[in-house]
C-alpha cells in the first residue's frame, strides 16, 4: 500500500503537481504513515529524480521550478505532524541567501533557494539589493551554515567580496561558508574573492552546498 | 524598395498596444523613483506611495506620444550628422559593457582593461560597417565609481564617430554629460548637435527603478538622446509567450518615454531593447536564438506604428569562441535587425551572451553587417531595360558581359565587396596563402587595421580639459593617475 503511495508521491513531484502532492500528504498523514518516511521514500525521490533528468538535459527549468514547489508544498503539510512527534526533519543545513546591493535580478537565486529547500536545506531568501549587514547579521540569527550570494552585474559583483571581507574581519569563516553565483561570475572572480563555493546552475549549486556541509553523499 | 520583415498584422500589432496599456493601469508600474512618481501624479497618474506601484491612464501616455520627436540625428566629433534615428534607417554599433574579451592568442576570455577598450575602438573606427561606437567594455584598471564614464573618455579620445554608451549610476550620467558638452563646446551645443545617446534599463517586469527612471529624466531635462533598453526575458522576468513579451516590451517603454516627456517634452527618446528568451535548459539569455530575433522584429514593429525611432540588441551569439555558431547565430541576427528596418542595431563582437567583445568577431560581423545592408537596399533599377539593353553583340558566349562597360560601371553597386576575412578563393589559391580559416584570417585583418590606425586629431584644449575633468574624478575616487594610454599624453 505505502509503495504504490510513495511512487504516487514521486510522480507528483516529477509532474510539478502541488495539489496533488499536497494531498498525498494529506492522505499520509490520515493512514498514519511516518511523516520523514513519506518525505524520504516518496517525495524526495521524485526530486532526486527531477534533478538527474535536469543534469542529463531530459528536464528542463520550468519542470524543475515546478518539482521543487510540490515539493515545499507537500513539506509545510507534514512539517507539523514532524513536530508533533517531536522530530524534525533532518536538514542538510541553513542557508541565507541574497542578491547583493544594488543589483535587483533574482530569477538564479531564486531557483537555487528552491533546489535547495527541496533538496533538505533550510533557507531564508533575503530578496534583492541586501547590503552586507543585512545579510551577515541575518546569517548569525539563525546560525546559518552558508550565505549564499548573487549578482548579475559586473558593477554590483564586488559586493560579493565585501560580504567576504566583513565576514573575515568579524572572525566568521570557516565557520559561515560562502557560495557566489550570478552571470559574470567566473572561476577566478571566486579565487580571487576567495569565496568557499561556486556553480553554474542551481543543481550544481546543491551539489556545492552539501560538499561544504560536508554532506555530499547525502 | 526596402525589404522589410513584418512579423505583424495590423490586428495583431493593435492588440499588443492595446494589452499594453491596459498592464499600464493593471497590475500598474511599478516606479521606484520619488520624481517620476510626482510627475505622474502632477499628470494625473494614480501612485499608491505604499507600493510604488503607478497606474497610468491612456490619456498621459497618448499626450506623450505626442511630444516624443519621430527622428533625430547623432553628430560625429566634427558635427556632421552620422546616425539617423527613425523611420526605417538601419546602423549598426559594437555590443557595449562587456566584462571580458576575448584573447585571440589564448582564447581565454580575459577580464577587460583600457588597452582592451582601445584596441576595440580602433577597429570599430577603421570599419564603415559600424555607423557609431559602443562603451564596448568595463575597464578593470580604474576604480569602480568610474567604469561608466572613463569608458566614454577613451572613446571620447580614440574616436570621431557617434557613440552609443549609459550611465552606472544617477550620479555618473551627469559626469559624462558633461565631458561630452567640453567636446560639443557647452550643454547648449550638446543640446543641440547631441554626439551619443545612452540606454537607460527598465526592470522586468514593468519595474523603473529609482536609477533608470532618474536617468530618464536627467537625459530629458539635458536634452540628450535617451535609449529605452528593455529586456523582458520570456518565460522568466515576462510571459513565455514571444507576443506576451512583446506586449510587456511595449508597457515598459510606454510607461519609459511617459516619465520622460513629462520631464522635458520634446526631447528625443528611442524604442529600444535587449529582449531574449530565457534558456530553459541553461537558465541563460540566448541573443543568439532566433525566437530572441522574433520579439525584437516584432517589438520594433509596434514601435514604428507608433511613429518612434527603434533600436535593438542583435547579431550576438552565445558561443564562446569565434566559430561556426558565432558566425550563423550573429549573420542571422543582424539579417533579422535589418529586416525589421531598426534604426541601431547593438550587438556586434559580442560572445558569451553579451559578456565577452572580441576585435576578431567586430571585423568577422562587419561582413555579416554588410551582407545584411546590402540586402536592405533590395533590387535597385540602375537601367533603363532590366536585360535587354545587355544584349547587343552578345554572342551566346560566357564572359561576354564582362568586357561591357555597364558591368565596370555598376558592379559595385550591385555587389559587396567584402574583406579578406571572407574565404571566396579556389582551393589551390587558398592552400596557397595558407589554408586558414575564418578566425586566423580575422586575427590578420585585425593586426592590419591596427597597424594603420591613427589617432584622429582633436582639439588640444578640449582633448586637456576633458583629461582634467576625469582625472579629478579619478582622484576624487582615491587614484592618484589615469592608466598610461599610449596615444595620447595629455599637457
Amino acid at each position: 500500500m505505502s509503495e504504490e503511495l510513495y511512487k504516487e508521491m514521486a510522480q507528483s513531484i516529477i509532474d510539478g503537481d502541488s495539489d496533488i502532492a499536497i494531498e498525498l500528504a494529506k492522505k499520509s498523514i490520515e493512514l498514519k504513515m511516518h511523516p520523514l518516511e513519506t518525505i524520504t521514500k516518496g517525495f524526495v525521490i521524485g526530486v532526486n529524480y527531477i534533478g538527474d533528468q535536469f543534469g542529463a538535459g531530459e528536464a528542463f527549468l520550468p519542470e524543475l521550478v515546478m518539482a521543487g514547489e510540490a515539493m515545499k508544498a507537500a513539506v509545510a503539510v507534514l512539517e507539523p505532524e514532524l513536530l508533533k512527534l517531536g522530530e524534525a526533519r533532518e536538514m542538510m543545513g541553513k542557508v541565507v541567501l541574497a542578491t547583493v546591493e544594488g543589483d535587483i535580478h533574482e530569477i538564479g537565486k531564486t531557483l537555487v533557494g528552491t533546489m535547495l529547500s527541496a533538496s533538505g536545506f533550510e533557507v531564508v531568501d533575503l530578496g534583492v539589493d541586501q547590503p552586507a549587514d543585512k545579510i551577515i547579521g541575518k546569517a548569525l540569527e539563525i546560525n546559518a551554515d552558508i550565505i549564499g550570494m548573487s549578482a548579475l552585474l559586473t558593477t554590483t559583483m564586488v559586493r560579493q567580496r565585501e560580504v567576504i571581507e566583513e565576514l573575515d574581519k568579524e572572525g566568521l569563516r570557516p565557520r559561515i561558508k560562502v557560495m557566489v553565483g550570478g552571470a559574470p561570475i567566473t572561476r577566478d572572480w571566486v579565487t580571487k574573492i576567495k569565496a568557499d563555493g561556486y556553480s553554474e546552475d542551481a543543481i550544481g549549486a546543491v551539489k556545492i552546498a552539501k560538499e561544504l556541509v560536508g554532506k555530499a553523499d547525502q | 524598395m526596402q525589404p522589410k520583415l513584418n512579423l505583424l498584422d495590423e490586428d495583431l500589432n493593435g492588440r499588443i498596444i492595446e494589452e499594453a496599456f491596459q498592464l499600464m493601469l493593471k497590475p500598474g508600474i511599478k516606479v521606484q523613483n520619488a520624481e517620476a512618481r510626482s510627475l505622474l501624479a502632477e499628470a494625473g497618474a494614480l501612485v499608491d506611495e505604499e507600493t510604488l506601484v503607478v497606474k497610468i491612464p491612456g490619456q498621459i501616455v497618448h499626450k506623450a506620444l505626442e511630444t516624443v520627436p519621430r527622428q533625430f540625428h547623432l553628430y560625429d566629433y566634427d558635427g556632421n550628422p552620422k546616425v539617423q534615428y527613425g523611420g526605417d534607417a538601419v546602423q549598426f554599433d559594437p555590443g557595449s559593457s562587456g566584462v571580458t574579451v576575448l584573447n585571440p592568442i589564448t582564447l581565454e576570455h580575459k577580464t577587460a582593461e583600457s588597452e582592451d577598450l582601445i584596441r576595440i575602438i580602433k577597429v570599430a573606427e577603421s570599419l564603415p560597417q559600424y555607423d557609431a561606437q559602443s562603451t564596448a567594455v568595463v575597464c578593470h584598471d580604474v576604480p569602480k565609481d568610474l567604469h561608466d564614464l572613463y569608458r566614454l573618455y577613451l572613446v571620447m579620445l580614440f574616436s570621431k564617430k557617434p557613440i552609443v554608451t549609459g550611465a552606472f549610476s544617477n550620479t555618473t550620467v551627469h559626469h559624462m554629460i558633461d565631458m561630452l558638452a567640453i567636446f560639443a563646446g557647452g550643454r547648449e551645443n550638446l543640446r543641440e548637435h547631441p554626439r551619443a545617446i545612452f540606454d537607460v534599463c527598465p526592470s522586468p517586469p514593468l519595474i523603473w527603478s529609482n536609477f533608470g527612471a532618474g536617468n530618464l529624466i536627467t537625459l530629458a531635462r539635458a536634452g540628450v538622446p535617451a535609449e529605452i533598453v528593455s529586456m523582458p526575458l520570456a518565460g522568466a522576468a515576462s510571459p513565455v509567450t514571444l507576443l506576451g513579451s512583446v506586449t510587456q516590451h511595449a508597457a515598459e517603454c510606454l510607461s519609459g518615454i511617459t516619465i520622460h516627456q513629462l520631464a522635458h517634452p520634446g526631447s528625443p527618446i528611442v524604442w529600444g531593447g535587449a529582449p531574449a528568451i530565457f534558456d530553459m535548459r541553461k537558465g541563460g539569455t540566448p541573443f543568439g536564438a532566433v525566437e530572441t530575433g522574433m520579439i525584437d522584429s516584432s517589438y520594433a514593429q509596434v514601435g514604428k506604428s507608433l511613429g518612434l525611432p527603434t533600436h535593438a540588441y542583435l547579431g550576438a551569439t552565445e558561443s564562446k569562441l569565434l566559430d561556426t555558431q558565432a558566425g550563423l547565430e550573429s549573420g542571422v541576427g543582424a539579417m533579422i535587425g535589418a529586416l525589421s528596418g531598426i534604426n541601431m542595431i547593438s550587438g556586434s563582437g559580442m560572445l558569451d551572451s553579451l559578456i565577452c567583445q572580441s576585435a576578431e568577431k567586430l571585423v568577422t560581423d562587419a561582413e555579416g553587417v554588410a551582407m545584411a545592408k546590402r540586402m536592405v537596399q533590395g533590387m535597385k533599377v540602375h537601367t533603363e531595360t532590366l536585360a535587354t539593353q545587355f544584349y547587343e553583340g552578345v554572342n551566346f558566349k560566357g564572359g561576354d558581359f564582362l568586357k561591357q562597360k555597364a558591368t565596370m560601371q555598376l558592379f559595385q553597386k550591385e555587389q559587396h565587396m567584402p574583406s579578406k576575412v571572407i574565404d571566396r578563393d579556389s582551393m589551390r589559391g587558398w592552400r596557397e596563402s595558407g589554408s586558414m580559416d575564418t578566425f586566423t584570417r580575422a586575427k590578420i585583418r585585425v593586426d592590419e587595421i591596427l597597424a594603420a590606425y591613427r589617432r584622429p586629431e582633436l582639439d588640444i584644449a578640449k582633448e586637456n580639459e576633458l583629461h582634467a575633468f576625469v582625472l579629478d574624478l579619478a582622484q576624487k575616487a582615491g587614484v592618484e593617475h589615469l592608466p598610461m594610454l599610449e596615444d595620447f599624453q595629455p599637457v
